[in-house]
């Protein structure tokens, strides 16, 4: 018996290895992107992406396809759908994004309630990060490794847009693009993190991160590198919680993540910021 | 700032000679435009050359319907200052956004030299947003290309002259939304002076800033005239229209352009206000103000 088996008992299951990989990997790139989700204001936009894909994720369930597959035409559909229906002004934006998710959330409840349909409905809504296939891990480390590398190149447009979209225009950035840009990796990000963390759950990969380091970050680019190192270390958190007291990882994921978020904003609240911290140091 | 020479005012009566070239601004970053050759313009910027900065004739501009501004006419050569004046809804931010090239004009030639600046009214910035004085210095160095790397040791060392070019040398590090309303204020004018922009446009830049930090500002913008810019600034308050060497009265279409001694009359601000205007003084005009609704 050594002192660190319990943090190594999880990584010799070969269950729990693969499930800290994935939930490692989808908390450092929706860390750093969950700073500008929430700096862009997008938050409801992807509650709303990972609530309105449900029916896609259960018709791959149904068909059965790769479950991956299923949640980026979902999206795709949620999209446009909640596209169109924000359209229409006299209901305005939120109600209509409202009506839209929820219809597509009852419409998954019916496939998946379906006589005949496979009973996945609860890995399909609450996530099994251990249940992650060899392709939802590579799909992980593709948007790791591809959103990484577009988030760090976007870093200095995003900052400018965010904070000035009329002089960002002046400086040649196009905010529409930019914006449309950042919904794209959100609509990737929540295809990828619904496998693990389930379509109610993936949200708190998002927005967990960022606003547990909002109060520290003294920049865009040190709040994306915080953000991604709080994602990655509640996700290992969580699946260790959930290995040694034996509850659902994908809950305990998302747990800890609020957690985080919550120690934060109370740090942010008592004054202690990034600045207060290295005076002290 | 003192009136413009006779050239300005006889040109801008007559419309300016046609420029015919239509909008020059090179693309920047994202955009669909060339990169390259943005550059290689903001480095000629604040060369000073004589000539027309701004030329618009027969500016009729719109959000897709009829016109909300038309008939625009004016010449501003490098090196000089023109104050747009107006109601709200007179069509000042609509020329903004047709010399910066985002609308398209309905009729009409724009022709802007290089990309021009845009110093936005600082409440209309993210004041929570996490950058520095010394980042929204930086931000002018997008226009030069190279959006995708981290700004370079020159591009650093360009972002802290301008800061202290404009007095905020000793605020770099400090959050923007920690500076006073004058030093956001000179904060985005040092981005636009790291922009290299021969033309820049300011936005109400005097609105809620205290009086010395509105000198200040005013006496910045007499030097970035002397490196020869243009600066074309739109503003509510009649009576710092008379620092500017050009006036451009807009009430939904040109009402009058010219030196301040010429337009600043009580019937031309009265078309151009109308009811909103209350005129308390002599006919010089100098106690006329402006009543305005806030919205």
């Amino acid at each position: 018996m050594d002192v660190l088996d319990p943090l190594l008992d999880p990584w010799r299951s070969g269950l729990d290895r693969r499930a800290l990989l994935e939930v490692v990997m989808l908390g450092a790139f929706c860390g750093a992107l969950g700073f500008w989700v929430v700096e862009e204001r997008l938050t409801y936009a992807a509650e709303s992406l990972s609530h309105g894909l449900l029916p896609g994720l259960v018709l791959a369930a149904i068909a059965p396809a790769p479950l991956l597959l299923g949640a980026a035409g979902g999206v795709l559909v949620a999209a446009a759908l909640i596209a169109v229906a924000a359209r229409d002004e006299r209901v305005g934006p939120d109600t209509a994004t409202a009506v839209v998710v929820t219809g597509m959330v009852g419409l998954g409840a019916l496939l998946a309630l379906a006589p005949g349909a496979p009973p996945r409905l609860e890995e399909i809504l609450f996530g099994d990060p251990l249940g992650v296939t060899d392709g939802d891990l590579v799909a992980a480390a593709i948007l790791l490794t591809a959103g990484g590398v577009a988030l760090a190149a976007l870093r200095r447009p995003l900052t400018v847009t965010t904070f000035d979209a009329a002089g960002a225009a002046a400086l040649g950035v196009s905010p529409t693009l930019l914006r449309l840009v950042l919904l794209g990796l959100l609509a990737a990000a929540v295809a990828v993190a619904v496998q693990g963390l389930g379509a109610l759950l993936a949200l708190a990969v998002l927005v967990g991160p960022p606003v547990a380091v909002r109060g520290m970050a003294a920049g865009p680019g040190r709040a994306m590198v915080a953000g991604a190192a709080v994602g990655a270390l509640a996700g290992a958190a969580g699946i260790f919680v959930s290995f040694h007291a034996g509850i659902a990882a994908g809950a305990a994921v998302a747990l800890t993540l609020c957690l985080f978020a919550a120690a934060g904003a109370a740090l942010a609240a008592y004054g202690v910021t990034g600045r207060s911290l290295s005076r002290r140091a | 700032m003192t009136g413009g020479p006779p050239s300005d005012e006889g040109r801008a009566a007559a419309g300016g000679p046609p420029g015919g070239a239509g909008r020059a601004a090179p693309g920047g970053p994202l955009s669909d435009e060339g990169r390259a050759a943005a550059g290689a313009q903001a480095d000629e910027a604040a060369r000073v050359t004589p000539g027309p900065a701004v030329q618009v004739e027969g500016l009729s501009a719109g959000y897709g319907g009829e016109p909300v501004l038309r008939d625009v006419n004016f010449v501003l050569d490098a090196g000089r200052s023109l104050c747009v004046l107006g109601p709200n809804g007179g069509g000042k931010t609509t020329l903004f956004r047709a010399l910066l090239g985002e609308l398209a004009t309905q009729a009409g030639q724009v022709h802007v030299d290089g990309r021009p600046a845009y110093v936005a009214q600082t409440d209309r910035t993210r004041l929570d947003f996490p950058v520095t004085a010394l980042d929204v210095a930086l931000m002018g160095t997008l226009a030069h290309g190279r959006w995708w790397l981290p700004a370079r040791r020159a591009d650093r060392e360009a972002a802290h002259a301008a800061l202290d070019h404009v007095g905020l040398g000793a605020q770099a590090a400090t959050r923007f939304g920690e500076l006073s309303g004058g030093q956001r204020q000179r904060a985005l004018l040092a981005r636009a002076i790291v922009q290299n922009a021969r033309v820049l446009l300011l936005d109400e830049p005097l609105a809620g800033v205290d009086p010395a930090s509105a000198e200040r500002i005013a006496s910045l913008f007499d030097e970035l005239r002397g490196e020869g810019r243009a600066l074309l600034v739109s503003t509510h308050d009649v009576e710092s229209a008379r620092r500017f060497d050009l006036v451009l009265c807009l009430n939904r279409r040109q009402v009058a352009v010219g030196p301040p001694a010429d337009v600043l009359d009580t019937a031309t601000l009265q078309t151009t206000y109308g009811s909103e205007m209350i005129v308390l003084g002599d006919e010089a005009g100098r106690a006329i103000t402006v009543h305005h609704h806030e919205h």
